[in-house]
């Protein structure tokens, strides 16, 4: 009797031989696909929310197939929770190592927040303290996703709008100790940093002098939006529904200026322009980077 | 299990930001002893309109029925009482055309639950695991005396829904921006739903072909799925049937009842 058999994991040609290096890439969002794929120019990377690949299989897989052919992927984890108190979700867990091994993605990524409590899980990246006890929690978490990946997670520094009364440590500092804890590299969020900074009434340029930037292996750029807070004061909202502002690209030179050039992600997730406007975005991006090329790390320069 | 001390933040921090009645927690602030509330809801406001995106990306054509603010008005309620429990938002709302059916400002829509169990089935083939549909070939390469023992085995992605409405048709005539001409709502119509490689189908199945699906993807065997579709309707017409279901992909595979 015959079975039904599902189509088998790929094993994908891969036709880039390099790692992705000092190269700007773009969210991917299907509905570029077409656009992507006719293009010549095949420079750049995608990057991809892990959880809208999780389903079995059909049109998502056959799209994502597409594009790893002949793009390096980022596989960016939205919901892990691991910034949350709860043990992390197993079968999650597994699905997003399942992902990791059949798409051999180039940077695997997730963020210093958490989604669900309880049965819910509220879609959205939530706040945490940073305490000794959050900072445990964490690198544990940490710990086990990467025990089950095989390989370094990239975590990335939130954006936030408030703060909690019991934290302890600086973000940058909580950033730093469970980067050295754990051994994971870090994906700097630029906007994120703009954002919490003009949120918090502290300094971006303060934030990224304290930030280790040597385990930096990926960083995001985006678009924010403004609001107001209860003072009437300016709330930036961290939206990725418009281009990167002017302030977040000077930052960011100043980052890779330091850093050497990094993969560099342009995040744009919802009012999406068309594929030329996204990748105009990263042409920027990769632009920056391009005049970096040839530097070296701070840590490694003499001093001229 | 109550988490260890110095990790109930969350516990505090979760249960408002579906509940508009619970004030701000008590845990977080604002930089310099500044307020927190509009900082809070801007996590309130996330949690909420990003779920109620979730479920207008599930249910486009229940959307464009009600209208946009009357979607969000019902799905918002359905939001907070009913959030999802699973991190992947494709999952998401399988209890809406429930609720849809019991929302008191739908009543005079009665059809309207059954499209969106359409549209939940749809996205439910979108993501079904892939596997290659059954050739026709092994059909007709079957000797008649073994056809009424045969079992087919479903494809991962099919599906079939029955409706006491048009759901197929108003369904299929609100799923994109196209004109709508006037549709009675009052005849039944049951669907297949099916998926190749690519794109998701949504036929219509003619009078029986729903029982005699249903048997078949159940499955029972063809001569046991063929005497209850006519029983169902006494026009039933088998070739017809199971060379469209098998047409349309809703099948990997076949065998015989008989072991041998």
């Amino acid at each position: 009797m015959s079975t039904i058999k599902p189509a088998p994991p790929a094993a994908l040609p891969l036709r880039f031989a390099t790692p992705i290096g000092g190269v700007a890439g773009t969210s991917f969002k299907p509905e570029h696909l077409p656009a992507i794929l006719e293009a010549k120019n095949r420079r750049g990377f995608f990057e991809v929310h892990a959880e809208n690949y999780m389903g079995a299989g059909g049109p998502p897989h056959r799209a994502l197939e597409a594009i790893r052919r002949d793009h390096p992927l980022s596989l960016h984890g939205v919901c892990m929770s691991i910034g949350g108190p709860r043990p992390l979700d197993k079968a999650h867990l597994a699905r997003f190592r399942g992902l990791v091994a059949r798409y051999q993605p180039a940077l695997v990524s997730e963020h210093l927040a958490w989604s669900t409590h309880e049965t819910s899980f509220f879609n959205d990246l939530l706040p945490l303290p940073y305490t000794a006890a959050t900072l445990t929690c964490v690198c544990d978490h940490i710990d086990q996703v990467q025990e089950a990946i095989r390989r370094p997670l990239l975590l990335e520094n939130p954006s936030t709008y408030l703060a909690f009364r019991e934290s302890s440590m600086r973000e940058t500092e909580f950033i730093r100790a469970v980067a050295e804890r754990t051994g994971c590299g870090l994906l700097l969020d630029v906007n994120n940093v703009f954002v919490s900074a003009a949120n918090h009434g502290y300094s971006a340029l303060d934030y990224l002098a304290d930030f280790p930037l040597s385990r930096v292996e990926e960083i995001h750029l985006a678009g924010h939006a403004e609001q107001a807070d209860n003072e009437g004061d300016l709330l930036l909202i961290d939206s990725h529904d418009g281009p990167v502002a002017d302030a977040v690209w000077k930052l960011y030179e100043i980052v890779i200026r330091r850093r050497g050039p990094v993969p560099t992600l342009i995040e744009w997730d919802s009012k999406i322009p068309d594929w030329p406007v996204l990748q105009a975005e990263a042409a920027a991006a990769q632009a920056i980077l391009d005049r970096h090329q040839s530097a070296v790390p701070a840590g490694e320069r003499h001093a001229a | 299990m109550p988490p260890e001390p110095g990790l109930c933040f969350a516990a505090s921090f979760a249960p408002a930001l579906l509940d508009p009645a619970r004030s701000t927690p008590e845990l977080v602030t604002g930089p310099n002893g500044k307020a927190a509330g509009r900082r809070y809801d801007v996590y309130r406001n996330n949690v909420t309109v990003s779920l109620i995106d979730a479920l207008a990306a599930i249910y486009p054509a229940v959307q464009r029925i009600t209208g946009v603010d009357f979607f969000r008005a019902m799905a918002r309620l359905h939001v907070r009482s009913n959030p999802p429990t699973s991190p992947l938002l494709f999952e998401y709302g399988r209890d809406f055309p429930d609720f849809i059916e019991a929302y008191e400002h739908a009543q005079d829509l009665p059809w309207l639950g059954d499209v969106a169990r359409l549209e939940r089935a749809w996205l439910d083939a979108y993501h079904a695991a892939d596997a290659i549909p059954l050739s026709p070939a092994r059909l007709s390469a079957v000797t008649p005396d073994r056809l009424a023992d045969l079992v087919f085995i479903p494809h991962p992605a099919a599906r079939c829904l029955r409706s006491n409405y048009a759901a197929v048709t108003i369904f299929a005539a609100n799923r994109d921006d196209a004109p709508i001409m006037r549709i009675d709502a009052s005849t039944p119509e049951d669907a297949l739903i099916t998926r190749g490689e690519f794109d998701v189908a949504v036929r219509r199945l003619p009078p029986g072909g729903a029982v005699f699906a249903h048997h078949l993807m159940s499955g029972r065997p063809l001569g046991e799925a063929a005497a209850a579709a006519l029983e169902a309707a006494s026009e039933f017409d088998i070739a017809a049937n199971i060379a469209g279901l098998i047409e349309a992909g809703a099948f990997t595979s076949l065998c015989c009842g008989d072991p041998s």
